[in-house]
């Protein structure tokens, strides 16, 4: 019997090399699992039939490209897309054999903070079905803490694996920009969007980058790594200067047993041998979500036109010419939150507001990154809480979009500056994972992946939910 | 700063080939005014001599080989088409675009 909420991708692989599983009884345990609690946690939009082979089964974000499997972005807009060619990050997971279990439910468009924009439903978070799982990435994350996939590949735009990861208590890692291909993803906001690993472990969520990351010559903005990536080894922290900003660990929106927990989490740090001082990112904070609201939707905006009801995806019956064609195909295919976005985006794109909007914001983003590349002077990485609070109730933040944005507070600047970010679980608040965010300059995963690893094996945070042990 | 009035909430619905409907409108309107007044602050600083940063990374332009590449068949193309007509997209006619 195999035990799917205990079984992380490194020991899956050993098992399969091992002989002591098939392919096939391992991908059918998956298949059991989200027969067993996907109804309640709605996880999957698509779950796949077996595909054949020995590789480790992987969940994919529904955003992203999969030949022949349905990709709704989360929205009805794309409802009955079968893409007819394969996102390079999934033609990468198919060279190292890995097998797609299915695809999982996102914010519309990967736009939100709770699964809740996407227009197929929300999904559950899997340590209280009562509350969101987070977002965009809400469908990855839940299907790997409650054990419906062993990793699972996500989106991030300005938190979208970190904080789902923080919300349900996994790993998540989003890359530096450009080191994963986006060709045949979903494009929400393409100056911020990355493609990243979900997973059990730091091992496993570092072993799922090393296949992922790379230059890939379908999409222009991708480098090579300056150097390979290294699983983490046990070890303590000596050497490395870990910097923690203020403003992003003692900002009034945090909950004090979010803050209790980084903070316990950041003397570890320091008793595993590493110098820990603290830090200033003032206007990164401050600005970094206006920041982050203006460039995110301009890009959207654009990106969002192709969805036109001419050439794939969904297109109104109710139109007697092209350009109603165009209008009422949007305004039905789209839910809310890309409205709001597309709105938002062309109106700061628009003649006599693009200097006062989008301009000044790709300003403040120099900013943002000039803070960040300071800190780095002096730090190796830094540490925050991922999100300011543990997960919360379905419905809780729906009727304010500006309460919904202030979920990702704490993850934006880093992705405005293009730097990676890494979300490990370091304990529990209320009961629900409570998630720290180590951030590093461009290309610094290995740091990071170190220190996770050694925060993970000293805290021994265990990943599956109370109420499924 | 602009407040948004129901007449440019429809003029940038309308840039963005969007219908809005009348229910819709409202709750729009106030949403937008509040989005906007959040993200203006962005104005507060003075970043006259500051460069924009559009895109993270040091990159400069590739370029690949100027060599014929394989590529979606019409058929593949098509595949995903809500209507067709032989090897080409139909679209409803008329209407200004």
């Amino acid at each position: 019997m195999i035990d799917t909420l205990r079984l992380g991708a490194e020991e899956a692989k050993g098992l399969l090399e091992r002989k002591e599983i098939s392919g096939a009884e391992l991908f059918a345990a998956y298949l059991d699992a989200i027969g067993e609690r996907d109804p309640e946690l709605h996880c999957y939009l698509h779950v796949c039939e077996d595909p054949g082979g020995d590789g480790i089964p992987i969940a994919i974000k529904d955003v992203i490209g999969t030949r022949g499997i349905p990709t709704t972005a989360g929205s009805k807009i794309l409802d009955g897309y079968v893409p007819v060619y394969d996102a390079t990050v999934i033609t990468r997971c198919k060279e190292h054999g890995l097998r797609v279990l299915g695809k999982t439910n996102t914010d519309e468009f990967a736009m939100g903070s709770s699964t809740e924009n996407s227009a197929f439903g929300p999904s559950r978070n899997p340590w209280d079905p009562t509350r969101v799982p987070g977002g965009s990435g809400g469908g990855s994350a839940a299907a790997v803490s409650a054990g419906l996939a062993p990793w699972a590949l996500g989106s991030d735009t300005g938190g979208s694996i970190k904080q789902p990861s923080a919300l349900c208590g996994n790993v998540g890692l989003r890359p530096t920009y450009g080191t994963v291909s986006r060709y045949g993803v979903v494009a929400f906001a393409s100056s911020l969007d990355q493609v990243g690993p979900v997973a059990r472990s730091v091992r496993d969520c570092a072993y799922l980058y090393s296949i992922l990351a790379g230059r890939d010559h379908c999409d222009t903005t991708t480098v090579e790594l300056p150097e390979p990536v290294r699983l983490p080894q046990d070890g303590d922290l000596k050497g490395l200067r870990i910097g923690v900003p203020r403003e992003l660990n003692e900002h009034e929106a945090i909950d004090p047993g979010v803050r209790d927990a980084v903070r316990r989490a950041v003397e570890l740090c320091a008793q595993l041998g590493a110098e820990v001082g603290e830090c200033s990112l003032p206007r990164s904070v401050e600005f970094g979500l206006p920041c982050y609201y203006l460039v995110a939707p301009a890009e959207a905006s654009s990106n969002l036109a192709r969805y036109d009801g001419v050439r794939f995806g969904y297109r109104s019956p109710h139109a007697d010419d092209r350009l109603e064609m165009y209008t009422r195909t949007r305004e039905e295919g789209f839910g809310d939150e890309p409205k709001r976005r597309i709105l938002v985006g062309t109106y700061a794109l628009s003649a006599g507001y693009y200097d006062a909007y989008y301009g000044q914001a790709q300003k403040v983003r120099t900013v943002i990154a000039r803070e960040h590349a300071d800190a780095f002077e002096r730090f190796d990485a830094l540490v925050t809480p991922t999100s300011p609070t543990v997960a919360f109730e379905l419905g809780g933040k729906t009727a304010d979009p500006l309460a919904m944005y202030a979920c990702d507070l704490l993850t934006i600047p880093s992705c405005m500056a293009g730097l990676p970010g890494l979300n490990v679980p370091v304990g529990l608040s209320e009961g629900l994972p409570v998630g720290l965010q180590l951030i590093g300059p461009q290309f610094a995963e290995n740091t990071l992946f170190r220190i996770g690893h050694a925060l993970e094996r000293t805290i021994g945070f265990d990943m599956v939910p109370e109420r499924l042990r | 700063m602009t407040e948004i009035s129901r007449e440019l909430l429809l003029h940038v619905a309308h840039l963005a080939r969007l219908e809005l409907r009348d229910d819709e409108l409202a709750r729009l309107e106030t949403q937008l005014n509040d989005i906007l007044a959040a993200v203006s602050k962005v104005a507060e600083l003075d970043l006259a001599d500051v460069t924009p940063t559009s895109h993270p990374l040091d990159v400069v332009n590739v370029w690949d080989e100027d060599e014929p590449w394989p590529c979606l068949s019409v058929e593949e193309a098509l595949e995903n088409a809500p209507e067709r007509e032989g090897d080409f997209f139909k679209v409803p006619p008329g209407g200004t675009s």
